[in-house]
């Protein structure tokens, strides 16, 4: 009987880890579904990236106060995870507090999980008001209506109840410490909780047990519960910005990828040697799809980035398009391109492969109007703080509209045409090139 | 004053033997369009003035190909791109400058991927560099103490973390150098990238050009300084949009030297 406790926190931890690797496994074969790409070379810039964006929350800051909110919450969640620690080697073994044999150390770790839930949460109300009742157009945003709404939201009330549960658990092992209870015996230091004791100060030894376990039982449970809603949510970020920001671009914002496929297509036809009518032989001869109508088209890195992106807006809020009114919003081309990949990766779950549903990326979910609207001004790129680069995709788009479809806005393709008669953008002969030093 | 600028030409150097010092890609708003001409006329002056042994491709350049890779034309951009690394390797050309930063983009970071590898600049870094050197002469002239600011080309600046270059030049000039709520790698975009400049916008509730050029006319400036003959054509037209030509100017740095010299 006595070991009932040791075993129901097993089957927790069993099942609590069990579903979240079974996510991590499917969030790791949808991005596999993607284009291979090399990210081999330029360690030491990534890593540096990883240091300095991600661990260093450097873009983080280029808004002053939800940036040292968030780098509030950030340590928060890292420092009191070793809390978590503690409380899965009790749980497994029936120990209470583990750890207090650190003594002062261990007094100075608890004291500072304490001022920083307290930190944690009021960080957290304050984002919770941001997002509720002031009116920041990020977050209103037609993309922000219904689910995506309703997630953040959630989010912040996963974070307000897992830190009053670590509080209130604190205070009632601090009274049952000091009257003395079996197995509570003096340890940590509560700088922040010691306050509600006048709370509990007429409850019972037993009441107070009770209210100590169920604090503690909540608490862990509420910690696996948030664990697996990661995947079905926004969040993922707290993850994924790590490999993500190892991924992102290490070149110049303005370098934008050049494609294999048509370079050897060119090649071909500017070799003079080459004989035109020769059909292809194998089949890499045979030309490739140019750019991306789906996410299968895209690279792993564009959908590492569409689970990564937290959906803060920062990207949408500084887009020239976005500002002016027009429909795109760099931050929906990475909503669409994760609700798209995760359509279709359900599609495989089901069917055990992938079965057309006569759906794509383009159209579906991302309109032509978005992608046309587009400066190319590397805005969402440099406002990103977890390296998300929404800009690829619409570029890869544009170049299956161009290229597959001849689906240019008609200027466009005018403009086009003239560059390839004349070598200009503009409708002027190339031999008239120096007439600018006559007049 | 035409008859003043000396453009010689890459097949004349190769037909004397020589090799110049750098290779001055115009562009083609610096061909063609009539406010940018200014501007390739302002840089042609400085780099006569200070004796910089240079050349024009002329009628053998050609579009590098930036509208049609970020419209989408992969194929368009390749050919272009290829033809002109054939023309730049035939001349053995090492350095280039260009007066529009999506050239300066395209071919510093667009044609290595594709063979061509050359020292490339902005002409406003090259400038600075002529600063430094002391090949230039900058002083304030007519625009010490003016209220100036400067509008970061997308392509310039966080395309390539080019931001103090031109302030370098404008603090030069003796200028009140103001800056923008949105400058440097916050820069707002003239609205003119990624092909846009050859289209009509999309359906919105304002164009760009006036977004940015209102946030421009907030400070006051007299001059709003770009480094970009597609920002100095929006920006141009946002003022024009607010009926304010009278009061403010928009010139490129390049122009700004040549006006506060009276170079001629």
């Amino acid at each position: 009987m006595q070991y009932i406790p040791n075993i129901l926190f097993l089957i927790v931890l069993f099942l609590g880890i069990g579903f979240f690797i079974k996510n991590c496994k499917k969030i790791i074969r949808n991005i596999k579904l993607g284009q291979k790409v090399d990210i081999s070379d330029h360690k030491k810039t990534r890593w540096n990236n990883v240091f300095r964006i991600a661990l260093g929350q450097s873009k983080m800051v280029a808004r002053p106060l939800s940036g040292l909110l968030h780098i509030i919450v950030y340590i928060g969640f890292v420092v009191i995870n070793i809390e978590v620690l503690e409380i899965i080697i009790d749980g497994l073994f029936g120990t209470h507090r583990i750890f207090s044999g650190l003594g002062i150390f261990y007094n100075i770790l608890i004291a500072s999980f304490e001022i920083l839930a307290l930190l944690v949460l009021v960080s957290v109300v304050i984002f919770w008001i941001r997002r509720n009742f002031k009116k920041i157009k990020r977050f209103w945003s037609p993309e922000m209506k219904g689910w995506p709404k309703n997630d953040a939201n959630i989010i912040l009330y996963f974070e307000m109840v897992l830190m009053s549960l670590f509080l209130l658990m604190n205070v009632s092992d601090l009274q049952l410490q000091i009257l003395g209870a079996d197995h509570y015996n003096t340890a940590g230091s509560f700088p922040v909780s010691s306050y509600l004791l006048p709370l509990f100060e007429n409850l019972s030894e037993t009441s107070l047990i009770i209210f100590e376990r169920t604090a503690w039982w909540l608490h862990i449970i509420g910690i696996f519960v948030f664990l697996n809603y990661l995947y079905y949510s926004k969040h993922l970020h707290i993850l994924l910005a790590f490999p993500n920001v190892y991924h992102g671009s290490v070149e110049p914002k303005g370098k934008f990828k050049n494609l294999e496929s048509v370079t050897t297509e060119v090649k071909l036809m500017m070799d003079p040697n080459q004989d035109p009518f020769a059909t292809p032989t194998t089949e890499s001869d045979v030309p490739a799809k140019f750019g991306a109508s789906d996410v299968l088209d895209l690279n792993r890195t564009q959908l590492l980035n569409a689970y990564t992106c937290t959906e803060c807006g920062r990207c949408t809020s500084n887009c020239p398009a976005n500002q002016t009114g027009k429909k795109l919003s760099p931050r929906k081309i990475m909503m669409d391109t994760r609700d798209r990949l995760e359509e279709i990766g359900k599609n495989i779950d089901r069917n055990g492969h992938f079965k057309d549903d006569n759906k794509q990326l383009l159209d579906n979910y991302i309109t032509r109007e978005e992608l046309w609207a587009c400066t190319t001004c590397n805005a969402c790129v440099e406002s990103c703080p977890v390296s998300i680069d929404p800009l690829s995709i619409i570029m890869d788009m544009r170049q299956y509209l161009v290229m597959e479809q001849s689906a240019a806005p008609n200027e466009l393709n005018i403009s086009m045409t003239n560059i390839e008669n004349n070598g200009a953008p503009w409708p002027y002969n190339q031999m008239d090139r120096l007439n600018w030093k006559k007049n | 004053m035409s008859e003043a600028l000396i453009v010689p030409t890459m097949a004349e150097y190769l037909a004397q033997g020589k090799s110049p010092e750098v290779l001055f890609w115009v562009g083609c708003a610096g061909s063609f369009d009539d406010r940018a001409k200014k501007i390739t006329k302002a840089f042609v002056k400085i780099l006569n003035n200070c004796g910089i042994d240079f050349a024009v491709l002329g009628t053998e350049e050609s579009c590098t190909g930036d509208p049609a890779k970020r419209a989408g034309n992969e194929f368009l951009f390749q050919m272009q791109a290829m033809a002109n690394i054939q023309t730049l390797d035939e001349y053995k050309i090492k350095k280039i400058v260009t007066t529009c930063p999506h050239c300066f983009n395209t071919l510093k970071n667009e044609y290595p991927n594709l063979g061509g590898h050359y020292h490339v600049m902005h002409h406003t870094q090259f400038l600075k560099d002529l600063l430094n050197e002391g090949r230039l002469k900058v002083e304030g002239g007519k625009f010490k103490g003016k209220r100036i600011t400067f509008h970061d080309p997308c392509y310039l600046g966080r395309a390539n973390n080019e931001y103090e270059a031109p302030r370098d030049l404008l603090k030069k000039l003796e200028v009140e150098l103001i800056e923008m709520r949105r400058c440097k790698s916050n820069g707002l975009c003239c609205g003119a990238g990624g092909a846009q400049m050859f289209k009509d916008a999309e359906a919105g509730t304002k164009e760009i050009y006036v977004e940015r050029t209102e946030e421009a006319l907030e400070i006051k400036p007299s001059i709003i300084a770009t480094g970009c003959p597609f920002c100095n054509t929006m920006v141009t037209d946002g003022v024009k949009s607010k009926e304010k030509e009278a009061e403010v100017q928009v010139l490129d740095i390049a122009e700004m030297i040549v006006n506060a010299e009276d170079i001629t």
